[in-house]
């Protein structure tokens, strides 16, 4: 048995570098489609939505994946307070830019937009 | 005095589990610091039941991976929106009634709403609040239905439940 968890220990040294830098590069694309995102959407509003993606799953799977490749346990606990506090205070802050761009009036487009991005591009050179 | 062995725990917790040195040293400047930032929560009177809150840690538990899974099923959603060559989003302001009592069960609510990509709390007005989402679709009131059931059940004490 002593064997076996250690086999399992050995095999998780191994395979836990790929498995974190896999996790690392599938945040940082999520970050670069957040931002696609946050560079097509139409008006304030929906662009904060676009940039809650790089919050939650594009920092949270960068984080992950230091936590795979951290060398000690220490690294570990330390990775996941910040996941915590990234997780809470990022909700709040996107909270606190909508509620300010409500109270200050800024009205959001509402309804269907099947434009394409290039067409509205060619609009505003007109 | 529970409340205060439940915050002495949790920053007990938080120093052994950041600093990584465990010399005799380094755990007396740990303890002058517990002392120093428990007679500051003292000072601020936020040693209560929100300051400690060991109560509801069974419910959040329980709420937080539900919450992961939603996240990450609500982010693929997102990302298709991002990357669509046409963009066919139909953002929506809605107004939701919410059936949590306490503050810290609205926060809690309102924050997951904002978390879950596609849909941002605009506005908390006693039990009303304002919501925009990105597809009308998926931003009707009985969307949030289970999410504020899980909620209130996660953070109110039980003798508030409705």
């Amino acid at each position: 048995m002593a064997e076996f968890f250690a086999l399992l220990g050995n095999t998780w040294d191994v395979v836990r570098f790929p498995l974190g830098g896999a996790a690392c590069l599938l945040g940082a694309i999520l970050c670069i489609i957040g931002t696609i995102g946050v560079l097509r959407f139409p008006d304030f509003y929906t662009r904060v939505h676009a940039a809650s993606i790089t919050d939650t799953s594009g920092a949270g799977l960068v984080l992950l994946g230091m936590a795979l490749m951290a060398p000690h346990w220490i690294i570990v606990v330390k990775v996941f307070c910040i996941i915590g506090f990234l997780l809470l205070t990022c909700a709040t802050s996107s909270h606190a830019l909508v509620n300010a761009a409500h109270t200050a009036g800024l009205q959001p487009k509402i309804g269907p937009m099947a434009r394409s991005g290039h067409e509205e591009d060619e609009e505003d050179e007109h | 005095m529970a409340y205060l062995l439940g915050i002495f725990f949790a920053i007990f917790a938080f120093w052994m589990g950041n600093s990584g040195h465990y010399k005799p040293l380094m755990l007396g400047f740990a303890a002058i610091s517990f002392v120093i930032t428990l007679f500051l929560c003292a000072r601020l009177k936020i040693i209560d039941r929100e300051g400690a809150p060991y109560v509801r840690l069974f419910g959040w538990l329980a709420y937080y991976p539900w919450l992961t899974w939603e996240v990450v099923k609500s982010n693929w959603v997102i990302i298709k929106a991002c990357l669509r060559a046409e963009l066919d989003i139909n953002p929506s302001l809605v107004k939701l009634k919410t059936i949590c009592k306490t503050d810290l069960a609205k926060v809690t609510f309102a924050n997951s709403i904002t978390m879950t990509p596609g849909t941002v709390t605009v506005e908390i007005e006693g039990d009303k609040l304002l919501v925009h989402g990105l597809y009308e679709a998926n931003t009707q009131p009985e969307a949030f239905e289970e999410m504020d059931r899980r909620c209130a059940r996660a953070a109110d004490p039980v003798e508030k439940r409705a």
